[in-house]
């Protein structure tokens, strides 16, 4: 009991805490008595914007860019994601052969490191990667895969997808395997269509587990950090810098550390996260009743 | 459109190969490629040389080029398959190149030099696994450190993990105290506080202790994490509290209880945060990063990405040692993959 909450007290309450102190403090200094009290100054810079739609009307662009990144990330990320390990699951809980080879083949990407990750991609889709050779040897032109925004984006989404299924399907899997199969039986005897089916017994059953999964993948996507950053440095220029990123690059930046900026986007990072699952808990709860 | 609302249905007995079956193992097995290619063309590219690795299209395996020993020559000679100009075709070895224009011998009659155009010729070429870009590699990128850094980490803090987290949520679930709840609640609410929120005090922290550029400083932070804590909770509480009292009664020590009693007991939920943990902990990047700036002290993911850093062109080298960093975690889940997709399973229901 104690060593937890010494642990738990030293490296999570007491952070927290200080979390606040540094959001309202200035200078590049790291240990508290040295640095100066600024009041709000810091989330002032954070949130200097004449247009808050066109993040180059704000003081920290970068900050605001990497806010619309990541919500663009995290919607189509979660979406896909979870999309394609539902299908996953539901193939993987047909009666078939060879499950336990196929559950782990989707899985094996879950336990890469996203350092190992970012560079196999990063092979994969160069000027020139296999997978440039493939498009030029179906007749098209070579594509600019990390080097266009809109290509960039979307390869960060889809290999975050390719690495984080297998874990999601897994939930899934055993969601649905929990289904106790007399429903099914008892729909087949009234001739239930298979849509029927999924609709009405699948889908209802199966809330409470997607409902935990929506939860874990939104927690892990608005904190996207790693994988893109080692896949395309967050670029080109800006186009894959997530939030995480900027709090790092800003307050552990080698010459200029601004720790109170930082701290200041991270309490910015934390209200998200809090909304969002707070918001999803409530959704389960109205789901419940 | 009848074969994908089928494939909504769930059967069970299904006697024969019906289309909704092929369906299911058509997109199983392209899927399954899908997974695995990329870590397969990324294997396989790892063996080809500097030269082989800048061509395009880029070959499926490995090739390298022939050479041969001729007479009269010191060095052996690249092996090419020459167009005569009456139409036949020989292999020759390549003396010298000028212009466009090449200088050929047969290593068989080493004596007559022939002069062919360099589009008369195509490099001879077998498939070659080889391990330069391996040896090479090593050299510059000390694997046996990172390796057992990784290692160390990954143990200690899975250990550390289940000790302390075991301790707490025996406390938590076992014992009637007051402020029982509000501890429970305060360290399940903080399951949605990641580090990235708390990144610059946790620096502090560690700097203060002095375990900035120290292992510890890497093992300890995340060692009490509120996810071990509610997982190993929720299943001590369905262990009966009549077993803890006639054990009591027995003469057991509190701290007999919880060696003897209570840990054997919940091995199914502390297996599955070891699983987690060492998941966590041997990919761990963001912190890693921030406490760790001695070389001798990186973890892989750390020492694999200061090295593409550094040789970021360099892909043969970066590939191979790639390919060493998924190793270690690749042998492990051959191993127990079942036990790993099992276990992993199993806590989705709670």
């Amino acid at each position: 009991m104690l060593p937890n909450l010494l642990i738990f007290g030293i490296f999570i309450l007491l952070p927290m805490v200080l979390n606040f102190y540094y959001a309202f403090t200035g200078g590049i200094k790291l240990f508290p008595q040295d640095r100066p009290f600024v009041g709000g100054q810091n989330f002032q810079t954070l949130f200097t914007c004449s247009n808050f739609l066109n993040p180059n009307t704000c003081s920290q662009d970068i900050f605001w860019r990497a806010i619309g990144n990541t919500l663009s990330y995290v919607i189509l990320e979660v979406g896909g994601s979870i999309l394609m390990a539902l299908i996953t699951a539901l193939a993987l809980n047909r009666n078939i052969r060879a499950r336990g080879f196929f559950r782990s083949g989707f899985f094996y990407p879950v336990l890469l490191s996203p350092v190992v990750i970012g560079l196999i991609w990063q092979w994969i889709l160069q000027r020139d990667g296999v997978l440039n050779s493939i498009v030029v040897a179906l007749g098209g032109s070579r594509l600019p895969f990390l080097l266009n925004t809109d290509w960039a984006r979307a390869w960060v989404i889809l290999v975050s997808i390719w690495a984080q299924m297998g874990f999601y399907t897994l939930i899934l899997l055993a969601g649905l395997q929990a289904i106790p199969s007399e429903l099914y039986e008892a729909g087949d005897i009234d001739g239930t269509s298979p849509w029927t089916s999924f609709r009405c017994i699948t889908l209802p059953l199966l809330v409470p587990t997607l409902l935990i999964v929506t939860v874990l993948t939104v927690i892990r996507a608005v904190q996207v950090f790693d994988q893109p950053f080692v896949l395309t440095g967050g670029g080109p220029g800006t186009a894959t810098t997530y939030i995480v990123q900027y709090i790092y690059s800003t307050g552990f930046d080698p010459t200029t550390p601004q720790y109170g900026l930082a701290a200041a986007a991270s309490m910015v990072l934390a209200a998200a996260l809090l909304i969002l699952t707070l918001g999803q808990l409530r959704l389960g709860r109205a789901n419940d009743m | 459109m009848r074969t994908v609302l089928d494939f909504l249905g769930r059967t069970q007995s299904r006697k024969r190969f019906s289309g909704v079956d092929l369906l299911t193992y058509g997109y199983l097995t392209l899927g399954t490629i899908i997974m695995f290619g990329p870590i397969l063309w990324l294997i396989l590219s790892s063996f080809k040389s500097q030269d082989q690795l800048v061509k395009f299209p880029p070959t499926l395996l490995p090739y390298q080029q022939v050479t041969a020993t001729v007479p009269g020559y010191d060095q052996p000679l690249d092996l090419y398959t020459v167009t005569l100009d009456d139409g036949s075709t020989k292999q020759m070895a390549q003396v010298a190149r000028v212009g466009i224009d090449v200088q050929m011998v047969d290593p068989a009659n080493p004596g007559t030099i022939v002069k062919v155009n360099i589009n008369q010729r195509q490099p001879v070429q077998s498939v070659i696994f080889s391990l330069d870009n391996y040896t090479r590699g090593i050299a510059a990128f000390d694997f046996g450190t990172y390796l057992r850094n990784s290692v160390a980490v990954t143990l200690f803090a899975t250990l550390l993990t289940l000790l302390v987290n075991s301790m707490a949520a025996f406390g938590l679930s076992k014992y009637r105290f007051a402020g029982r709840n509000a501890i429970f609640l305060t360290i399940v609410s903080t399951l949605m506080i990641p580090l990235p929120v708390i990144l610059i005090p946790v620096f502090l922290v560690i700097t203060q202790v002095g375990w900035n550029n120290n292992l510890l400083g890497v093992i300890v932070p995340a060692s009490a994490t509120p996810t071990g804590v509610f997982l190993l909770r929720q299943y001590m509480l369905t262990i009966p509290d009549e077993l803890l009292d006639s054990a009591r009664i027995d003469g057991a020590s509190e701290w007999r209880i919880y060696w003897q009693i209570i840990l054997p007991l919940a091995t199914p939920a502390l297996a599955v945060l070891a699983i987690f943990s060492v998941m966590w902990r041997w990919n761990d990047f963001l912190w890693p990063l921030i406490v760790l700036s001695h070389k001798e002290l990186f973890t892989l993911p750390i020492a694999l990405n200061s090295f593409q850093g550094q040789f970021n062109t360099q892909w043969d080298l970066v590939l191979a040692m790639t390919v060493l960093t998924l190793l270690p975690i690749t042998i492990v889940f051959a191993f127990l993959q079942r036990f790993i997709t099992t276990g992993i399973a199993t806590t989705g229901l709670k």
